[in-house]
Order: structure tokens, then sequence, then C-alpha cells
């Protein structure tokens, strides 16, 4: 599978092209950008121009950098790193770096670990709204870049700690802001219920202004309520955790469609936040599907149906079409419901469904078959009444340059019987309700064209975020969006640059108690991931509302926890009192740390004592020491156990705790 | 002294020689030396050697006295077998093992206190009788386990920790070696691994007495401003006068040093010692020429250091011997006792 400059955030493609250290001030550390697209040959196919138009970025930024210089080297060497620069320490802490609300994981599961859940429930809830709620549904970005996965083998359950702190914590209603005695007299509309929306509102209150929720549905929570089964997410998670902000002081309108933003702009509003998310199912129009429509249901509104309590059962056999997630949900939830033959079909290879590995695996726990390789190809009805439907076999064939396609394989048709098919093959955007003539201009896939920091459109006043910016994503991007929409709206109304993004708050303080005492547990557990305990399955499945996974007790909870390596407990090097003695050198177990001299990158990277493969993990570069040569230190695979700095004897290695706060409104 | 255990975890590309074994497979339990000990740093290039050298620890036998030093083999191999002797006694140690089972590889480890003062005759006597053995000297020119008085390596005119100067003259072991007729003799710097770990490698592969005298730094009695056995001291005068390479049977010589100034030794085993001669009169065949050199170094206050002297002729002691090339403990009674037969045959050649 050619992935080369891909990368997958949540379902959707990106591109990312690393930048060359001398660029970074300049350019960040690598560019990168959406593809918008669910589909890896399509992504295959957009990247080239990406790419392209990347490098020619870097090209020019390198040319501007010599040109400055005045001189043309002749042999670069790598610069010193930038401790200063607050996304160096951060990137090394992988788990906050790919979370996109950047929630500070090893901290709060250093809090765990210690019996204090109400502190690492708060620590989660700061940065991502909804400890409880994506403690049980987070599509885990984390969790892939977990330093364990380079290391050992399988990350720390982090989604599942999370839940931990939720299911733990004392009664928090205290230590959550208020909003103030007296409102700033803005006033901001926010229009869809998800958690965009509540993220938003949750960040502005505090602030005094006085926001208002339009929500369609007869109560708030968005696709949290109506897209995952309570089998998933109870119910008294999900209101806990929006009753939270609605108490904060959230005036809210619900059954309030809104059906012109045109007209919605002639209110009193100071600024419009959009987050309706993605609601629209995609249909399949293929032969019978009008005749059969009667048993013919799109995937998220029967989700929705069955968590409004709209119906309660469905035909004995059913068919799931689709590999996401939302046909995992509608396959179970099926089942639930009283079918008994409930079967998944997808188009492509099983390898390439897009669902969550672990919810593929629930499903399958739950005796569900999923058929690859089958392509719908007509409803089969008797007068209207739907009772099967044909598939034809395919198989996927590469081209050298990735590109898949489906090509039908000389199989006969294959007829699978159903009293009921559920469509999950993907969700689009829908803004029929936005008028085209506003100032508020509309872009590819007919999407607003928003911007990617400050989440503005083009018209000033309406700020996108959440599904509704950039398309089906997940809970914590709505979170990571709402927090940053509402920097912008604050800076909006306050009349300031929206551009002049705030600072993240960021401190180092050393565990070195004495001696040889440090402030973190630094035994690396070989532990292997310890499994979640589950509900007995003939119980489970009789009811939408037992909740199928249990979660961690507190025993659990301490031995997951110590599978936690600290990577925010950095390595500080400082040159002034570096003797040179080779006593890190030699007791580094992965072998991290090198004292040589300097070269250009891929020189370096190719001679230390074990070549530093893994470009997307930086190299600590040292000033220069006094025999010349410069410390470097491959970040990859270090264990964070802190013996260089044991064994350090002038302290020039030191062992201190980073925190990394992305910035919010009101910090 | 460290608390922390050391994760078994290693690198996921760590290489593995040709035994199967990564480098970490030879390490010992974690030291409990000061940290920044050049100790440390002399025991992770000989687990850097043996490795390199794909030698099976079975095969190695650790030896030494008391001191600092002599703790360290506890710190590297920890499958090797080991014997810690009494003060200054690890050469007599060495001498019995030897005998017993000359097949192993004895790794001696002894420090300046251990070797020139309270075992200096045995030192003298092991050196002269071509004892196969790589007799290593971790010298730190103090004794660092009764808070650092001078040792008789230290330099006279340097100063304790405390302030005082030291009075005497040193013992020169390389020196002392040479003159007795050693056939391996080097000095080295637990800083420099590039340096130390091939004349470790040739060391252990040279049959015969071969001394290293490595000076490691005391970090916390001896590397302080006026003491010449100090990190900084020893980088500043630091004179290397060879660079060396240690090339086993069957491997291509790589190195490209410039024409006249390379000097090839072949071992006993076939396997061949590259020497780039960084001073040009420097000749490590010739043991006159040695010992002038390290007396004129010591005059300048120069630290010599690499391959200091070589004899690739030279017999080891069971070839004086003529010990038998069985090695005795694998003799059993058969072998011993051949009967009276044999006896009678022997009786009669000795008419």
């Amino acid at each position: 599978m050619d992935t080369k400059y891909l990368f997958k955030r949540h379902n959707t493609y990106w591109v990312k092209v690393a930048v060359p250290k001398d660029l970074r001030k300049e350019l960040g550390f690598d560019l990168r950008t959406s593809l918008h697209t669910h589909d890896l040959s399509e992504a295959q196919k957009l990247r080239e121009a990406v790419v392209e138009g990347f490098k020619s970025q870097i090209f020019a930024a390198k040319e501007n950098l010599k040109q400055s210089n005045g001189k043309s080297s002749v042999k670069t060497f790598m610069p010193i790193t930038d401790t200063s620069d607050p996304q160096y320490y951060h990137k090394v802490v992988d788990c906050q770096y790919a979370c996109p609300a950047h929630t500070p994981v090893p901290e709060y599961i250093r809090k765990i670990s210690q019996n204090e859940y109400t502190e690492a429930y708060m620590i989660n809830w700061e940065s991502n709204v909804f400890p409880g709620i994506l403690g049980r549904t987070c599509d885990r970005p984390c969790e892939p870049a977990c330093r364990r996965t380079r290391t050992h083998e399988k990350p720390v359950a982090i989604c599942r700690l999370k839940r931990v702190a939720a299911d733990f914590k004392d009664d928090v209603s205290d230590l959550l802001p208020k909003a103030p005695s007296s409102s700033n007299g803005k006033k901001i509309a926010l229009i869809g219920g998800g958690p965009a929306s509540l993220t938003v509102a949750r960040d502005l209150i505090v602030m005094g202004y006085e926001c208002t929720l339009f929500e369609k549905d007869p109560q708030a929570g968005g696709l949290m309520r109506t897209n995952i089964p309570s089998f998933r997410l109870p119910e008294e998670v999900l209101d806990a955790e929006v009753n939270q902000i609605l108490d904060m002081g959230l005036n809210t309108k619900f059954n309030s469609e809104i059906t012109s933003l045109k007209n919605f702009l002639h209110e009193d509003f100071d600024a419009v936040f959009v987050g309706t998310g993605a609601p629209k199912g995609k249909d399949l129009n293929i032969e019978g599907r009008k005749e059969a429509k009667a048993n013919i249901h799109i995937g998220i509104d029967f989700l929705t149906s069955i968590a409004f309590e709209h119906i309660d059962s469905i035909g004995k056999k059913v068919i799931v079409l689709g590999g996401g997630n939302t046909a995992m949900d509608c396959c179970r939830s099926s089942l639930r419901l009283g079918a008994e033959d409930v079967k998944v079909v997808v188009r492509s290879p099983f390898s390439q469904m897009k669902a969550s590995e672990w919810e593929i695996e629930d499903a399958m726990e739950e005796n569900i078959p999923i058929f690859e390789n089958h392509v719908p190809k007509k409803f089969i009805h008797d007068e209207g009444k739907l009772t099967g439907m044909e598939f034809q076999k395919v198989e996927a064939v590469f081209d050298a340059k990735g590109n898949r396609s489906l090509v039908p394989t000389d199989d006969d048709p294959v007829i699978i019987e159903c009293d009921d098919v559920l469509v999950a093959i993907g969700q689009d955007n829908s803004f029929e309700w936005i008028e085209r003539d506003i100032g508020l201009e509309f872009g590819e896939w007919d999407m607003p064209v928003v911007n990617p920091t400050t989440f503005q459109s083009t018209h000033p006043k309406v700020f996108f975020g959440g599904d509704a910016a950039w398309g089906p994503e997940n809970i914590i991007w709505a979170a990571a969006h709402g927090h940053q929409a509402a920097i912008s709206i604050h800076k909006f109304c306050q009349n300031e640059d929206i551009n002049k993004r705030p600072e993240p708050g960021t401190n180092l303080v050393s565990q070195k108690m004495g001696l040889h005492e440090w402030s973190y547990d630094n035994d690396i557990s070989q532990a292997k991931r310890f499994l979640v305990p589950k509900a007995d399955q003939d119980v489970a499945l009789k009811s939408l509302k037992i909740e199928v996974e249990k979660g961690f007790d507190e025993n659990l909870a301490m031995e997951e926890a110590q599978r936690c390596l600290n990577c925010d407990v950095q390595t500080i090097f400082s040159e002034s009192l570096c003797i040179e003695c080779d006593a890190c050198v030699d007791i580094c177990p992965t072998d991290c740390i090198n004292f040589m001299f300097n070269g250009p990158e891929d020189e370096v990277r190719q001679n230390i004592r074990i070549p530093a493969l893994n470009i997307e993990q930086d190299l600590l570069v040292s000033k220069i020491l006094p025999t010349k040569r410069t410390m470097f230190k491959d970040e990859d695979v270090c264990l964070h156990c802190g013996l260089c700095a044991e064994r350090c004897p002038t302290g020039a290695w030191d062992m201190q705790t980073f925190l990394y706060e992305e910035a919010k409104v009101y910090s | 002294m460290t608390y922390i255990v050391k994760p078994v975890n290693h690198h996921p590309n760590l290489e593995k020689n040709k035994l199967g074994l990564t480098r970490r497979d030879y390490e010992g339990t974690i030291s409990t030396l000061c940290a920044g000990c050049g100790h440390d740093s002399i025991s992770a290039a000989v687990i850097e050697a043996c490795y390199d050298l794909s030698i099976s620890s079975d095969q190695i036998a650790k030896l030494s006295g008391i001191g600092c030093s002599s703790k360290s083999p506890s710190y590297f191999l920890n499958q090797a077998h080991g014997f810690n002797s009494v003060h200054g006694r690890m050469p007599s140690v060495a001498t019995g093992a030897n005998l017993g089972n000359k097949d192993l590889l004895y790794l001696g480890v002894s420090g300046d206190g251990d070797t020139a003062a309270i075992g200096i005759g045995q030192f003298m006597h092991a050196a002269r009788r071509q004892l196969n053995i790589t007799y290593i000297v971790e010298n730190n020119g103090t004794y660092g386990l009764t808070k650092g008085q001078f040792s008789a390596t230290n330099d006279q005119g340097s100063k304790s920790k405390y302030g005082e100067e030291n009075v005497f003259a040193p013992i020169d072991l390389p020196t002392m070696a040479i003159q007795l007729g050693a056939g391996f003799v080097g000095r080295s710097f637990s800083g420099d691994k590039q340096q130390l770990v091939p004349l470790l490698k040739a060391a252990m592969k040279f049959e015969g007495f071969s001394l290293i005298d490595i000076i490691s730094p005391c970090v916390t009695f001896n590397n302080h401003l006026g003491s010449t056995k100090s990190f900084d001291h020893i980088r500043e005068h630091n004179e290397s006068v060879s660079s060396l390479d240690f090339v086993p049977i069957g491997k291509e010589i790589k190195t490209t040093y410039k024409e006249g100034t390379k000097v090839d030794v072949p071992l006993h085993d076939g396997a061949m010692l590259t020497l780039e001669k960084l001073s040009k009169k420097y000749n490590p065949l010739d043991k006159g020429q040695a010992i002038q050199s390290l007396n004129e170094a010591e005059k300048n206050g120069k630290v010599l250091t690499g391959l200091l002297f070589i004899n690739p002729e030279v017999k080891d002691h069971a070839e004086i011997l003529n010990i038998s090339d069985t090695p005795l403990n694998q003799l059993a009674e058969k072998e011993l006792c051949p009967g009276a037969k044999k006896l009678a045959k022997i009786n009669a050649s000795l008419n």
C-alpha cells in the first residue's frame, strides 16, 4: 500500500511533508493538509499535486534563507535544537501531539495512578470537554502515536483510562467554571447542538458572552446522541457532560431548525457559529431503490430514530452496507432490535474497511459476518416488498502508482436474502439552508470556505467548526475546533486581529528530589495491554441500553496506567555542565545518546550508534562541546527512564516534566 | 549508586553478532560506582569488544582484586566465569586458573592500587612469565574507596582534591611491563572508546601478557583542576601514537592509511592489527624506542596513548612450559595415568 506522504486522521487522508530543521521557524514542523477524502486511491491521486506544492514552498523558503545569509554553505550542519520552541518538547509527547485537542495525556494518567480521578477528569475536561463520552467513543489518534508502539508492542489504553477518570471521579460541579455575574453584552448564536457548539459555548460563557444554542432535535448532543448507540455510550453519561455546559447558563432553543442563514443573520447576534455536523447519510441509487424503499433505511437516520425511540423493531434478516463505524453501529443495533441474521457487506477488501479496528472486532465478537469485495448491484423485491440484494464480487487491483480499482471477478452474482437494508456508506454535509448570495463563499465539494486556523468563513461574522467545517471527523476534532473558534469569536467581538493566535502555556519542572530520587515512577512496566472487561453477551444483546464495555476497575486501571512511559518527563541537556564522561551513552537502554561531530542531517542520522531511520522523530542537537563534538539524542525510542540523568555526575541531564497547555480563550 | 533498574527493553534495530546476541546480552548488573565513573565507560568498552568479537561469555573468566576497579567485573558479562580475589593477588589466581584451563579468555581487571601498590610483585611476575591474560588497569591515580589519597601512579606535583601536592614520583606501568618483557602494552583513556575498543579487541586476541593501562578519571576524588588524571587534563595532554584497527580473520582490511605510515601486525590466529603511526618516528615494534618515547612524554607532561609496544613473536607461558594442548582440567585419569606399560616405555627411554 503506497502511503508515502499520506497519513490518516480519523477516516480522512492527509498529506504531510516534513520541513527541514533550518526552515522550521518559518514553516513549522511540517506542511500538512487534509485531502478531504476517505479513499486511499483518491488520496494517492490528489497527493502528487499537493506534495509538489509543498516542495516548491520549501524550496522557495530555502532559497530565501540562502539569500538572507548571503552565502551558500558548502557543508551543512544540523542546527542546534531550539528547545524554547514549545513545539519541540510537545512533539516528544507523542500522544498529546497527536491529539487534536492536545490533551496532556501522561499528566492525567499519572493522576489516575495516584487515585486522583477527579484531577485526572478535570485535566481532560479542560482540553476535550467530554471525557466520559470520549473515554468510550473517541477515535483515539493518540493510541497509534503512543511511544509503546515503537518500544514495545501495543499502545497504552489511553482512551479507556480517560473513561476511568470519568467513572471514578467525585462530584465535580464545584470545580466547573461559572458564567460571570454580568454579561459582557455580546451575543453569540450557536447553530447545531453537537460537541463543537457546546465547546464554543463552554469557552465563551465563562468570558461573559450570552450564548444561545439552536438545535433541530429536542435535546442537545448532536451526533453523540443521535449516532452513537446507548450500548456504547449510556444516556446518563452523555446527559451528564452535556448538562454540565447547559447548566453554565447556555440559552437553548430546541426543536428550532434554522432554515435560512440569510434571515438568521438579521437577528441580533454579534457572531454566529455553525456546528451543524455532516447530517446527511449517502444514499445508494441502484435498481430497485425506489420500489423497495419501505425497507431501505439510511444508516445514520436509522440510528437517530433508535435514539429518539421512534423505532423499536426491524426485520429478521438485515443487510448493512458499508464498512465504517456507522455500519458497525447499525449492525449491532439491529441485533438488539431483534434481527436474527445480520450481515455486513463491504465493497472493499476487509483490510481497507474504514471502521476503527476495535469497532470491527466488537461487531465480529457478536458473530456478525462481514462480506468483503461485494459491490451492490440491485435491490430485489417482490412487488415492492424487499426480499434480497444482488452483489457483484470484485477484486481489488492496484496499479503501479498504487491506485485501487475494484475489478469484477468471473463469479456469478451473489444474492443475499433480507427483510431490511441499512445503507451506511458515508455522510455528507448539508448546507441547503445557507443562501449562496450572502457573502459566504463555497468551495470544492460544495463546502464553505473556512480558514483552517481561525475557523472564520468568508463572512466575517460566521464561524464554522466540527464536521460542518471539514466533513466527517470525530468528537475530539469538534472539541479542538470549538476551542479555536471560541478564541476567534472572542477576538472578533473585541475587534482584535483574529489571525494572531495566543501562545500555548508551557512549563518545565525538574523531577529530581534528591541524589537518587525522582518524583515520577520511572520503572518500565513490561505488562501487556490490559483488556477491558465486557458485559455477558447473552445479556448485552437483549437490550440497546446495556453498555457492552464495563470499563477498567481501579486495579486494572492502576496496572494499565503503569504502562505509560511518561514521555512528558523530558530529558533536558545542559551543555555547560557536561564533562563528556560518556556515562549517559553507556547506560541508555535504547542507545539514544551520541557524542560525535556535527554534519548534515542525513549523515548524522546514519552515523549515530543505531541509525535514526524514523524521520518523523527529531534529534535533539546540542551546542558544540569542549571536544568539538555535539550531543545528538534520537527521541524515537527514548524510554524516559531517567537513567541518563541518574548516571550523570554533573546534572547535565535532568528529567523535567513538560506541561503543554493549548491556549484557550480564557487562558 | 543507582536504584533504578535498567529496563530490559532495547532499541528495536539493535544489531546481533554472529552468535545471535545483542550488545545488551553482554551486560552485567547495574553499576554501583559513582555516576560518571570512568570505570563504567571501560565496562561498556569491554562489552562492546566482546560483542564485536562474538565471544561466548562462557569462554571468558573475569578476575579481579580489590578496589573500585575490581568491583566493575560485576557490571559486564553477567554470564562469564569470575573470581574476585584478595587485594593485589589477582595474578596468582589468574595463573592458577590459566594452568587449569588455558582455553578460556582471561580478563584481569585491576586498579592502580591493586596493581601498582599492594599487588606490584604479582603483576611483575605475571608479565615476566607471559601469563596469557588481558590485564586491564583502571588507573585513576587515587584511592577512591578510602576517600582520595594519592596512589602509586599519581604524578608528582598533581594536586589532591583537598589541595596538597603529591611529593613522590609515579610508577609508570606500561614502561615497567615493556621492560619485563610483556608482548602487548597499550595505554588508553576511558573517555575515548574509539581508541579503547579496538585496543581491547587486539589485546584479547593476543596470546601472551597484554597490559592496557586505562586512565579512568575518578569523578569524585580526582577530577579537579590540578589533577593530572582528570577528564580535562587527559584530553589536553593526550598524545596518541597510533590509530589502531583490529581486523579479525577473513575480514577485508578496509582502512586506507597514508602510504608509509601503515604497519600491519599479524597475530597468532591470523587476525591482523593495522596501525597508523601518528608520529613518524614511533615504531611500536621497537622496545627501546617505546621506552624512550614514554620517558620523553613523561618529561614533557604528555600522556602517550595507543598501542605502545607489541612483540608478535612472543611465546606465552603455556608454550614456554610446554603444557599439553588439551587443557589440564579436561585430562581424565586415563590420560594422566596411562598405565604400567606406558611407564615402562618412558623409563626405558630414559636409559
